[in-house]
């Protein structure tokens, strides 16, 4: 790892005022488990770390008659346990149990899986966000990329969103609220992530000098939600496919209707198709499947990762299902 | 001459019980030193600048930055410009300094030029017609050979093709010591040398081996009644070995190094150190306490430990530690070699086997590789093998947990289980039918079967292919067998009586976590009617009397003899001394219970204590070795057998397969510690499903280099992908009398293709390759349905 400054600000505009106005330079310190990562593989080389745990407000749920305010440095584990998660999003709470070991789960901050880094191999070992090669070949196009993504990927970016938490966080409605120089903004959380087009770009809507201070997740009413994951291995492994799925039902009939995939597009995909497919139906084996086969209608995949649209369309069927509270 | 041979059943107080490992307390608390865990005041931290290419050419290294940045101690080249590096993360500089960031930055300022090479990774088929003519033969390639011809035939196949090394002395010495037949050696010294052109890459990255025949197979394939073809194998896979290679090297002065090397050979290490370092073996010293994790890949002094030492010699001698980063670990520290194969099997339709007919191909990196011995096990009657080796820019191939036979057990097993379903046949009636094939083990083989089979349940669950479905839900059993050597290796250890009554062993072995030390411990325990506690064990150390690398499952049976002969040397010795205070003779003398006493009349004995204190003022020793036929009997043996059987649920829409149950039956000879010995298997199990589901070392073909050098995208089984283990050991008559037997190879040989046979007879249909990952699982179930 290379030598960084480390800045512990005491409020958030301290902090943001130690941000800088590009990515690269400096870097939020939160839980720390996917930077120092990042940093002891060299592929990011902060200068500044400015760590945010100090920030009390940025710590702590409350709940509401509106929702749920998150403060961006609850650990995934602590949220887990949260009696209102547990009452009031079930999904959110198996989701956050399905992520990461719970040594990880005991470290890492909901801020900081909302910002973690793709988990692009070739990211990962150096070649970049958008990598390719010196005379350049697009290296996910041409290369490895079993575990790349099948949909949004027709521009540079074919690395898949790394959160398997953020799906069912979409599905939920939530939204995001940022800290910046010009004070606080509110976005849906879906709005928060981007497909970048450059080397330079990230993968979210923050700016290099804000940070993420909440989540906040309306009151989930009568809504009836489930995430569902495909992995191959039983824990602790990165899925192959995401679905988190929310229903708005009036007696066994669909209303309205939530469907997001995580893992196979640059950002967290939700899909109207799907949403549509379910809207004013009776979730039956069929309905699930014909969202399902919607939600993938328009999946490209590359040379090696066509299973994936099998994959994730049995992630969404199941994940319907689920929801619905039939068989999984 | 005493008996040194192994008590009886009914004398046993230790030998054979299940004893919990004497070193569990230090390492479930923390506790136990690893190499990686040893640190000196002063010491320095080693980092090596690697190969970003899978093939160039070292135009030009520029250290001057790194050798003028504070904090660097010492710069050495590794591999000077003009050598052409064959795979990414070959080493080329290493860097000691005060800490760990200051070592990375210096090598980020060292300027290496590299003309790129065009580099190959893939180990898929060989294009038809490559390697068509059997080019030179490699070491590896002469070793590979020896597994599969007589000595004359490799020899003869040595004098044709040459040889892609130069046969130095050095080069002859090692030969001789790992015990190639001299007629090969001959072959060797006599041979043409061949480097590889490097002209010529393409034509030099496939080598056809000489095709092999037995009997008439293709009269045998004319008139079969059911021939099978299919497709098998298993990738490359690396060692991952959780403690990293690697060692911390110091010269406490000019002529002497002390090194603490993370190792499965502790007694070899000097004498690979010291040719490389100018220094006699005999100034070095080796010391490891535990080692976390070696799996073949750790026999030797690597580039990096020399690099360590010659870093530590350059800063005055201060300790430099060099440990390998994950990353690098899974790049060049280790990769069992790839093998597959097209296979045709002919059978009559009682399942009798009648012929076999292999295409197989597959890499061990830059050396090659050979053949694995398919047929595994089942000598067919007519055979016909060809093999084509494919040289590439991977990294190095290593010895992996029973070298080349996981790889001949999948390809094998598995072509005989899709004969088995060809034919409607229950695998296990197959197998049954044809362990007249097997060699010496058959009849251990059939009563393994009998016990694995009733663990299992075989006869209740077993369906025919994709006949037990329930939704996605598809379930199948499937089985494999195996064998290997296990012979003792040459061990010789020191058991010293103390005039107080204290005990102590000396043996320059090493403890891989597999119960050397608990076993050792038992032996002796036994030998002298004492309690394991009170007896002190040194070993990992090379002031202690050498003893082998714990390679091959040879470890057991080599301390066990010459514990045993040096503690019946030892008692004897007492006996001796104790005789005359007990007015008998030393024949007529027992240890048991912590007491010597007449075995005619117990009430005349001794305590320990009194005992040892007739020895007067000097401690008295004994050597025991191994082999020692002097002192008989021959306490080892060579040659087991295992029967191992699983159990799996896939998930059809999603090609995700799970593990439920796999059943270990094995046998190995006299059992000294039944738990470590079940604990190996368990061991095994794990690392099989591992292998089976899991692993691989994927090579990106684009920039040549691995993909996932690291813990995410290079899977490993987590709790809770380990089943319902059921391991059986095969213990008493027909076992123990056979002396004592290796156990860490065998068990890992069958489970991936029990496995494999397990998901075939789930899902209908063969995946081809391990690992079993989804995407193939899938695709594998689309082309059935396509068909």
């Amino acid at each position: 790892m290379r030598a960084f400054e480390y800045a512990t600000p005491q409020t958030k505009e301290q902090a943001v005022g130690l941000l800088g106005t590009k990515w690269g330079p400096i870097a939020v310190l939160a839980g720390g488990t996917d930077l120092l990562a990042l940093m002891k593989d060299d592929v990011e080389q902060p200068k500044r770390l400015v760590n945010i745990k100090d920030i009390k407000e940025l710590h702590g749920v409350t709940s509401s008659a509106q929702g749920l305010r998150i403060g961006a440095l609850t650990t995934l584990g602590d949220l887990a346990d949260n009696a209102n998660v547990l009452q009031d999003y079930p999904a959110l709470a198996e989701a956050l149990n399905d992520a990461a070991s719970p040594q990880i789960r005991n470290l890492a901050t909901l801020g900081g899986n909302l910002c973690q880094r793709p988990r692009c191999w070739y990211f990962r070992n150096g070649f970049g966000l958008l990598p390719k090669d010196k005379v350049g070949k697009d290296l996910v196009a041409e290369g490895d990329n079993r575990f790349h993504a099948i949909l949004g990927n027709s521009g540079p970016a074919k690395f898949v969103s790394p959160s398997t938490i953020v799906p069912t966080l979409i599905a939920y409605g939530a939204k995001v609220r940022l800290a910046g120089p010009k004070g606080n903004r509110e976005l849906p959380l879906e709005k928060f992530y981007v497909i970048p087009k450059t080397d330079t770009e990230r993968e979210h809507d923050l700016r290099p000098n804000e940070i993420i201070t909440e989540v906040f997740i309306p009151a989930a009413g009568g809504m009836r939600a489930a995430h569902y994951e495909i992995r191959q291995k039983a824990a602790f492994d990165w899925p192959l496919a995401v679905a988190a799925v929310a229903l708005n039902l009036s007696g066994s009939k669909v209303l309205s209707a939530r469907v997001v995939l995580g893992y196979v597009a640059p950002v967290p995909w939700p899909s109207p198709e799907a949403e549509q497919a379910l809207a004013g139906k009776v979730i039956s084996e069929d309905v699930a499947k014909a969202a399902a086969d919607a939600a993938l209608q328009k999946a490209q995949p590359f040379t090696h990762n066509s299973y994936k649209v099998q994959l994730a369309r049995v992630a969404v069927k199941r994940a319907i299902l689920k929801a619905a509270g039939g068989a999984a | 001459m005493p008996d040194y041979s192994w008590p009886a059943a009914e004398q046993r107080t230790l030998i054979g019980k299940r004893v919990s490992r004497v070193d569990a307390p230090l390492k479930v608390s923390g506790r136990a030193k690893y190499s990686y865990d040893y640190t000196r005041p002063g010491m320095l931290f080693g980092k090596i600048l690697r190969s970003p290419y899978a093939k160039a050419r070292i135009v030009s290294i520029d250290t001057s930055a790194a050798e003028k940045m504070p904090g660097v101690k010492a710069v050495e080249i590794i591999q000077k410009p003009g050598t052409t590096v064959q795979w990414a993360g070959d080493e080329i500089v290493g860097v000691a300094a005060v800490d760990e960031p200051t070592a990375e930055d210096a090598i980020r300022v060292i300027k290496v030029q590299y003309q790129q090479l065009p580099h190959l990774v893939s180990d898929a088929e060989p294009p038809a017609g490559v390697g068509g003519v059997p080019g030179p033969m490699s070491e590896d390639d002469i070793w590979d050979a020896t597994d599969l011809m007589s000595p004359p035939q490799v020899a003869s196949q040595v004098s044709q093709l040459g040889v892609t090394f130069k046969a130095s002395p050095d080069v002859i010495d090692e030969f001789k010591k790992f015990g190639l037949p001299a007629e090969i050696v001959e072959a060797i010294q006599k041979a043409a040398y061949h480097p590889l052109a490097e002209s010529s890459h393409s034509a030099s990255w496939y080598q056809k081996a000489s095709a092999l025949h037995q009997g008439d197979p293709d009269k045998a394939f004319a008139g079969a009644e059911a021939v099978s073809e299919g497709l098998y194998g298993a990738p490359v896979i690396t060692h991952c070995c959780l403690e990293t290679h690697g060692s911390t090297a110091e010269w406490p002065d000019k002529d002497h190094l002390l090194v603490h090397l993370s190792t499965q050979n502790v007694s070899g290490i000097p004498g690979q150190m010291a040719e490389p370092l100018g220094l006699p073996a005999a100034n070095i010293r080796q010391q490891q306490d535990h080692i976390g994790g070696g799996f073949g890949s750790k026999f030797a002094a690597d580039r990096w430990d020399i690099t360590a030492a010659r870093l530590s010699k350059k800063a005055g001698g201060k300790p430099v530690r060099m440990m390998l980063e994950r990353d690098s670990e899974l790049q060049v520290a280790g990769a069992r070699p790839s093998a597959y194969a097209r296979v045709k099997v002919a059978a009559k339709t009682d399942g009798t086997l009648t012929a076999w007919h292999s295409e197989s191909w597959g890499t061990g990196g830059p050396g090659g590789g050979g053949m694995p011995p398919i047929p595994y096990l089942f000598n067919i009657p007519n055979q016909h093998k060809e093999h084509t080796a494919i040289r590439n820019n991977i990294g190095p191939a290593r010895a992996w947990r029973a070298p080349n036979h996981p790889q001949a057990a999948a390809i094998t097993m598995c072509a005989l289980d899709d004969l088995a379903a060809k034919l409607n046949l229950d695998p296990l009636e197959l197998f049954r039918k044809n362990l007249g094939i097997t060699g010496p083990r058959a009849e251990n083989y059939r009563e393994e079967f009998a016990i694995a089979a009733d663990l299992m349940g075989w006869k209740d669950k077993w369906r025919g292919r994709g006949q037990d479905r329930s939704g996605s839900v598809a379930r199948g059993l499937g089985l494999s067998i195996h064998t290997w050597g296990g012979r003792g290796h040459s061990s010789d250890c020191d058991l010293t009586l103390h005039p107080d009554g204290s005990v102590d062993i000396k043996l320059g072995s090493q403890d891989l976590g597999t119960g050397t030390r608990t076993c050792i411990l038992m032996v002796a325990a036994e030998t002298l009617g004492l309690p394991i506690e009170a007896i002190s064990l040194y070993i990992g150390d090379t002031m202690y009397p050498p003893s082998g690398g714990s390679g091959g499952s040879t470890t057991i049976g080599g301390v066990s003899s010459s514990t045993r002969r040096a503690a019946v040397d030892a008692r004897e010795g007492l006996f001796t001394k104790v005789a005359p205070a007990l007015n008998a003779q030393p024949a007529d003398l027992e240890c048991v219970n912590g007491t010597v006493r007449v075995k005619s009349d117990p009430s005349r004995s001794l305590s320990w204590k009194q005992a040892c204190s007739k020895l007067g003022a000097v401690p008295l020793t004994a050597r025991g070795k191994n082999p020692d036929k002097s002192k008989p009997p021959d306490l080892t043996n060579s040659g087991v057998g295992g029967v191992q059987m699983a159990e799996v649920e896939v998930d059809t829409d999603t090609g995700v397969a799970k593990v439920k149950k796999i059943v270990a039956v094995q046998d190995c000879g006299l059992i000294i510690d039944l738990k470590t010995a079940e604990s190996q298997c368990y061991g095994a199990l794990i690392m099989g499903i591992t292998y089976a589901l899991y692993e691989e070392k994927i090579m990106d073909q684009l920039t040549g280099r691995m993909l996932n050098p690291n813990m995410q995208f290079y899977r490993l089984a987590g709790i809770s992908d380990i089943p319902e283990l059921v391991v059986h050991m095969m213990t008493g008559k027909g076992y123990d009398e056979r002396g004592v037997i290796g156990l860490g190879e065998p068990p890992v040989i069958s489970p991936g293709a029990a496995i494999s046979n397990a998901v075939a007879n789930a899902i209908g249909v063969r995946v081809p390759f391990l690992p079993l990952t989804p995407d193939r699982v899938l695709k594998a179930l689309a082309d059935h349905n396509l068909d």
